[in-house]
């Protein structure tokens, strides 16, 4: 787990070690104090991220700045669970290698500079900022005040977004909405494939059935009334 | 070289929502039809409720050739068009697989644009540079094949005029029909009743809309299960009345329907006489020659102009059946744009709605209204439906009250999901001399065909009914109890749509149309034309039951003349 290596999450490299403790002015650059600082400041909880899977696509460094803006546009807070324990990003990272593969450029393009941007400006991974920093730095990659993004900042942003919520309200076997969190957040109660007139008029109050589309067998692989593997596919 | 196959009496170019029906009338009168589809037979399986794959992802189980072919758009003579997308899908059934089934007829008006409103209002007030003309014939020529097709397909609804007795359950300002739907309506919901109600404190006339959709077991297909995924959704249960579960399979039980699926047909072969021969089609890497007596070509508005054009021969230079210039001209499209969209104070229980589970008010469509003192002709339809579902919602206008991310926007999602709704309004559309269809100059299939490319923009005719539609919409959404309500803008452009119109005109007149009062064109008569692609006017209304009419009437028209269309 432990390595120097610059792109592990983990380890914030000495550089930025460096240039994070001449941004707060603080005279002592030992690890104990950054990790402190680190600590402190990452209050938008990215380092207790629950589940990591294996990238399909994104490189590490790109999903730590990928997860911590989906978190902040759709975050995790007192009203309950968002896009991160979701996994949205886990779906935005599979997409990339499918339906969405000819945005992956955008993607490379966009969350390097939003990291870059944060490394300019606060001397830490954009990951590791708090969620105040964060947010005015998505803020103005939105207001197209960040330069070099393609087509636009306010473009990529819009793109991350959409796939943001349809990484954490689609069906959970594209690997997002985990724990149905998207579903229930909105009050919808799920996928049926019959809905009664009283089931209907029940909106919201309408038990939760947490079911994916593809645990019917009617949908799925195997011939339908054979036995077999119905199971999501995260 | 193409491969000479043996001939057949009809080759029909698309299994869709026109060809689909037309195949159930010729086989049973005991033709001999290959129909050639583009895409491939979808199931049952096929169709599971997942909002990604059916409304974000383009159906990947579908071929994806309207998708690769898709329509250029501009708005003037002097731009670059640029491709955009394309709504439709290929499979043997087409687009009536995923569509919303609302299966409407015609108003009589529609038929009459030109006569009427002369009679009513003066020649003054047909739009300046409109290029529209009255049908060659009215809604009760058309009635006894509308009729058809709602009882071949299976179309749920609720009759407002059945011989001249208006029934204000039903539209009454429908024309005379001769009897009552085949099945009662798709169930109402608290948000219809609410709807409903308002519409009647207005003075206005609500009522279910008819969509091809069974609320009854019928012949062997499930009623409705309103499992909430029709909106370009398949059915699990066959109860959208698809033309691949209801005509094409009674034309199979016949014997006489030979279906060649992935057939992608490139030209319309015709000979020196001006006959057409035939079609070469690709499948695969071979390229095979069909040929057939008459030929049938249903493969929607933008490729029955492309392929007109494509197939250009000694004898027909410009392109096919068009020496009078016309074919490609009075293109229109439905300006589904300036939609209106409301949020409530309550949830309205939609989620398992479909969106032809709804209400409509006809008051201010067509002529239903007097425009004596307005500066339009023509009207929309008011429709409001129950399809919800999660992305959809989830990214649902936030009316200016909330920031659109973060955790101020997650709040009003979570509390508004439920509380949306957005009116969809079809209004009328005319043609006009500056709009019409050709090949693209530059952009080209993965075949190195001209893709189509669409010059069209909205007149003011068009401009003024948004604005005038969307005040009345408003106006029920307030009465409903909205708490806001937001216009949004009309696009300029007249892009590719499910209601593309025009482009091989129908009409007696063969310098300003390209096919006859039957589909048939003027200048190769066994060659006959069935989709929207004939259409003059638009209505306020879904055009697939008027195309499945038409196309039922031009093939008993070429039953009924085999020998004379064929010599």
């Amino acid at each position: 787990m432990a390595s120097n290596s610059k792109d592990d999450p983990a380890i914030p490299s000495r550089r930025n070690l460096l240039k994070s403790a001449g941004l707060l002015g603080t005279a002592i650059a030992g690890a104990g104090s950054a990790t402190h600082v680190i600590a402190a400041e990452s209050s938008s909880g990215n380092q207790s991220s629950p589940v990591r899977e294996a990238l399909e696509t994104l490189s590490s460094a790109e999903a730590d700045t990928l997860e911590a803006m989906v978190d902040r546009i759709l975050p995790s807070d007192d009203a309950g669970p968002g896009a991160r324990e979701a996994r949205a990003a886990h779906y935005i990272d599979r997409s990339l290698a499918s339906d969405h593969a000819s945005s992956r450029s955008l993607y490379a393009v966009g969350l390097t500079l939003l990291n870059e941007h944060a490394l300019q400006t606060h001397g830490l991974d954009f990951h590791r900022l708090n969620a105040e920093q964060q947010d005015a730095i998505l803020t103005a990659v939105q207001n197209d005040e960040i330069p070099g993004f393609n087509p636009s900042g306010a473009g990529f942003f819009s793109m991350v977004k959409s796939h943001t919520i349809q990484g954490t309200f689609s069906d959970p076997y594209y690997g997002g909405n985990r724990n149905f969190v998207g579903w229930d957040m909105l009050g919808y109660p799920g996928v049926r494939l019959a809905v009664s007139e009283s089931e209907v008029a029940q909106g919201e109050n309408l038990a939760p059935n947490h079911q994916s589309a593809y645990d019917s067998q009617s949908f799925t692989k195997t011939q339908a009334g054979r036995s077999g593997g119905a199971g999501r596919g995260n | 070289m193409a491969t000479d196959l043996p001939g057949t009496d009809v080759v029909v170019v698309g299994l869709g929502a026109a060809g689909g029906v037309a195949v159930l009338p010729l086989t049973q009168a005991g033709l001999k039809v290959i129909g050639l589809e583009a895409g491939g037979w979808l199931g049952s399986r096929d169709f599971a409720p997942d909002e990604l794959r059916n409304n974000l992802r383009n159906w990947p189980q579908a071929v994806q050739k309207a998708a690769r072919e898709a329509p250029t758009v501009r708005t003037h003579d002097n731009t670059t068009a640029r491709q955009g997308g394309h709504p439709m899908m290929n499979a043997v059934g087409g687009t009536t697989m995923h569509y919303w089934a609302q299966s409407w007829r015609l108003n009589p008006w529609d038929f009459k644009v030109v006569s009427e409103t002369t009679r009513r209002y003066g020649a003054a007030r047909i739009p300046a540079n409109s290029t529209v003309e009255d049908w060659p014939f009215g809604l009760e020529e058309l009635e006894n094949f509308y009729d058809k097709v709602e009882y071949a397909v299976g179309v749920s609804g609720k009759a407002g005029n059945i011989n001249g007795a208006l029934n204000a359950t039903g539209n009454i300002f429908e024309g005379a029909r001769a009897r009552e739907y085949p099945m009662p309506p798709l169930r109402g919901s608290m948000f219809t009743e609410l709807m409903s109600d308002a519409a009647r404190r207005l003075g206005m006339n609500p009522f279910q809309g008819p969509a091809a959709i069974t609320t009854e077991a019928y012949e062997g297909r499930s009623a409705c299960l309103y499992h909430g995924f029709c909106n370009k959704g398949g059915c699990h249960v066959r109860a959208k009345s698809s033309t691949a579960f209801t005509t094409i399979p009674k034309a199979m039980e016949t014997g006489n329907l030979e279906i060649v699926t992935h057939a992608q047909v490139t030209k319309i072969v015709s000979n020196s006489g001006g006959k057409v021969t035939g079609v070469e089609y690709v499948r695969g890497n071979e390229v095979y020659f069909q040929p057939a007596d008459v030929v049938l070509l249903s493969s929607y508005a933008y490729e029955n102009t492309r392929l007109l054009l494509l197939s250009k021969s000694s004898a027909f230079p410009a392109g096919l059946a068009n020496h009078s210039g016309q074919v490609g001209r009075h293109y229109f499209s439905h300006h589904q744009g300036a939609g209106v969209q409301a949020l409530f104070p309550g949830n309205l229980n939609n989620w398992y709605g479909l969106p032809a589970q709804g209400v409509a008010v006809d008051e201010w469509a067509d002529d239903n209204f007097d425009h004596s003192e307005l500066d339009f002709i023509g009207g929309g339809n008011l429709w409001v439906h129950t399809d919800r579902r999660p992305i959809a919602a989830a990214s649902m206008s936030t009316f200016g009250r909330a920031p659109n991310w973060g955790s101020q926007w997650k709040a009003f999602i979570m509390e508004n999901a439920d509380r949306s709704n957005s009116a969809y309004i079809q209004k009328t559309t005319l043609p006009y001399s500056h709009n019409y269809l050709d090949l693209d100059p530059v952009v080209k299939d993965p075949l190195g065909l001209p893709v189509t490319r669409i010059t069209a923009r909205h007149g003011e005719n068009e401009l003024r009914i948004a604005a005038f539609t969307q005040e009345k919409m408003e106006q029920w959404y307030r009465e409903a109890g909205a708490i806001e309500v937001n216009r949004s803008n009309i696009s300029n452009t007249m892009g590719a749509s499910t209601h593309a119109y025009g482009g091989t005109r129908m009409g007696d007149n063969p310098q300003t149309n390209v096919v006859d009062r039957w589909g048939f064109a003027h200048e190769a008569p066994n060659l006959g034309i069935l989709g929207a692609s004939v259409m003059g006017t638009s209505g306020a209304r879904n055009p697939t039951l008027t195309v499945q009419a038409l196309s039922w009437r031009s093939a008993e028209h070429l039953i009924n003349n085999w020998r004379s269309i064929t010599s």
